[in-house]
């Protein structure tokens, strides 16, 4: 963190970049939030270590019509968001400085809560370096929790510790995938339908339509999107009954298929804890059995198979084949 | 005073579900939230924060206020039936309590809400004290007391059993394998009475030992002293004008997160529903976030997410308590602390303007 602050410090004094694009650190152990930074003295707030879960390239949008370079701290899953959104011309490359920050697995917070540890004062252990245990002082003493156990649903899956882009590295990664990464969504295609339209039903009538999915989502950079529009009856934030939540889910799943990275950001904001990756990994799936292995953002040049032709394109009759 | 075994709690709710509804926290796909009590209802009376606040028993998310039908050259305009049935609302928190106080000057002003008055009259809120405060807690900033979730009511004179009343009708206290009842109102005592066969006689002591530990744990909560000082209905112009604005926005993504888990948060839309031959007006919750919000004709609304997330800090802490004798539309439930996705929260832009103005936050 101590390398980070002063990298990016040498950066903005010698006039590489005007701004810097980090964490700020919160005012509890576990609550840092997305920053700018635009002087030197201020970068001793700057913090990184497990908390620093959010995906900070879709800030790049608003970053990129500013004057200068900005540099941005980007984890390898992250540059995979940051490539489909130059891929997408929302974000201009020249505009950014990317330091590619090594990631040992990112926390949720909630998972350490759901282990019975409450009330907390202070956790140790969360650093890049730090130890495979997270030590956690609370209102009724110290508990301790492994890492991996409160890590984010995405980490588990980890796309691996490559960054996609970047214009220097720095600290380690660790490997932190030990599971599939289509074994929940291949646990759901076997339940019958009934049960998979029950399970769905469960999770999303939580749904309150808070938009938090939406917003965090890097795919989801439309300038102005259809359901916040005046001009069409999808402009809703009612609620008032299940086929709405799924229409709006459903519909942002078809909007980002082929341009969704798995960044796992709609499931991690998500308040109410609905696993909305699922969406959008059964539509990966679905586009590697149909149109071959593909992953979003690996580049930010190559074509997607949702706007590309070729010959061996799936028919839409494989739709009605499956069933 | 009485007390419940806490092993009759099924009983207990089986009797208050008798001719009325009963809402209480309960988990669902993993979260807890105020839902209607049946028979497999997964009760979660340890849950501190519900992810959403109870208001909705009040205020839903969204209801239909009437609706139109045309028939031919006829139109018909039918009004939503108001609230007729009783219902309770078990396990509220101190902190939403003073959520509904704050409601109820809003709704309850003229002119009245008769959708949110109808459901004020019928409902009955039981109060649970906070047996785990949270380090994201800040209720006692406000006055609060988790210990003794009573409401503003406790300070009425003796015999003022006015409607609308603005504190809980009964405070309760889970004390090891107890809970502990006390009815505060008319129709806590009436409450009370329809439940007594299940209730025995208790002393106070139980509670005020319950009481005093509780109070200890809000005392060393991290942010047991932010301070309000700066804030209030005379500061309007200094702070809108503050260059803080600027920087703290910043993180802010424009969801609705903060405001639909807000207990004070009261704005709302109102839609139409277009059916085939008619329409289905409804109102639903509102986000001040959202860029739609108060959306007009001449599209004049606020067009800057910076002047979004002014407006919210500022209608809780200035514009608010400016229309109600000082009293902040925050209650310190912190649940927006937990939930906001850029871990923003009215905590930290308090305490930002108090490093500025030099009040006493650090």
């Amino acid at each position: 963190m101590q390398e980070l602050r002063k990298r990016a410090g040498e950066l903005l004094a010698d006039g590489t970049v005007a701004r810097v694009l980090a964490w700020r650190a919160g005012d509890l152990p576990y609550n840092p939030e997305p920053a700018f930074f635009e002087t030197e003295a201020e970068l001793e707030h700057l913090v990184y270590d497990g908390f620093c879960g959010a995906n900070l390239s879709k800030l790049m949008i608003e970053a990129s019509k500013l004057e200068g370079k900005t540099l941005v701290c980007l984890k390898p899953c992250d540059t995979y968001s940051f490539n489909q959104l130059v891929k997408e011309h929302r974000v201009d490359r020249e505009k950014a400085y990317i330091i590619g920050v090594g990631c040992r697995g990112k926390l949720d917070i909630e998972k350490i809560r759901r282990q019975g540890i409450r009330g907390i004062e202070a956790v140790e252990g969360a650093e890049l370096d730090g130890p495979e245990e997270l030590t956690i002082r609370t209102f009724s003493g110290e508990k301790k929790c492994a890492y991996r156990d409160a890590m984010l649903e995405r980490c588990h899956v980890c796309k691996g510790k490559e960054h996609m882009a970047y214009d220097e590295l720095l600290g380690e990664s660790r490997d932190t995938k030990d599971a599939e990464r289509f074994a929940e969504v291949e646990a759901i295609e076997r339940m019958p339908a009934k049960e998979r339209f029950a399970y769905f039903q469960k999770e999303l009538s939580k749904c309150i339509r808070c938009n938090a999915c939406r917003n965090a989502c890097p795919a989801c950079s439309c300038r102005k999107c259809v359901f916040d529009s005046t001009k069409f009856d999808s402009e809703q934030k009612a609620n008032v009954d299940s086929f709405e939540e799924k229409m709006f889910h459903i519909i942002r799943a078809f909007h980002v298929a082929g341009r969704c990275t798995d960044c796992g950001e709609c499931s991690r904001v998500c308040p109410q804890g609905i696993p909305l990756h699922l969406f959008n990994r059964k539509f990966i799936k679905d586009i590697n059995t149909f149109y071959g292995e593909y992953q979003a953002g690996t580049g930010s040049d190559e074509k997607a198979p949702l706007t590309n032709y070729t010959l061996e394109d799936a028919e839409p009759s494989v739709v009605r084949e499956r069933g | 005073m009485y007390k419940i075994e806490k092993q009759n709690l099924t009983a207990l709710f089986r009797k208050i579900a008798e001719g009325r509804d009963l809402y209480l926290p309960v988990e669902s796909a993993g979260q807890v939230n105020f839902a209607a009590w049946d028979e497999e209802a997964k009760v979660s009376l340890d849950t501190t924060k519900t992810v959403k606040s109870p208001k909705d028993a009040f205020f839903p998310q969204s209801e239909t206020l009437y609706t139109c039908k045309k028939e031919g050259k006829k139109l018909e305009v039918t009004q939503e039936a108001l609230r007729e049935k009783g219902f309770v609302v078990f396990g509220m928190k101190a902190c939403d309590v003073r959520g509904v106080e704050v409601l109820d000057r809003v709704f309850l002003s003229e002119p009245v809400d008769s959708y949110y008055q109808a459901r004020r009259e019928h409902g009955v809120l039981v109060a649970l004290a906070c047996k785990e405060p949270e380090e994201s807690c800040f209720c006692t900033a406000f006055g609060i007391d988790a210990a003794n979730p009573v409401g503003a009511d406790a300070e009425k004179p003796a015999g003022d059993h006015t409607m609308n009343q603005t504190g809980a009708d009964v405070a309760v206290w889970d004390i090891a394998d107890w809970l502990y009842w006390k009815p505060l109102t008319e129709k806590g005592e009436a409450l009370t009475e329809s439940v007594r066969g299940l209730l025995t006689e208790a002393g106070e002591e139980e509670v005020l030992a319950e009481q005093s530990r509780i109070r200890a744990v809000l005392k060393r909560l991290p942010y047991a002293d932010l301070s309000l000082e700066g804030w209030g209905g005379d500061a309007t112009k200094e702070k809108f004008d503050s260059p803080l604005w600027e920087t703290l926005y910043r993180p802010c993504l424009g969801c609705g997160t903060c405001t639909f888990v807000c207990p004070t948060c009261q704005c709302y839309d109102i839609k139409d529903y277009r059916t085939k031959d008619g329409i289905q007006r409804y109102r639903c919750w509102d986000s001040c976030m959202y860029s739609d919000f108060t959306l007009m004709s001449a599209g004049n609304n606020r067009t800057t997410q910076l002047q979004r997330f002014r407006q919210r800090f500022m209608h809780k802490l200035v514009y608010y308590p400016a229309n109600n004798d000082g009293l902040f539309s925050c209650t310190g439930c912190g649940r927006c602390v937990e939930k906001c996705p850029s871990s923003l929260n009215i905590v930290k832009v308090i305490k930002a303007f108090a490093k500025e103005g030099g009040a006493r936050n650090e």
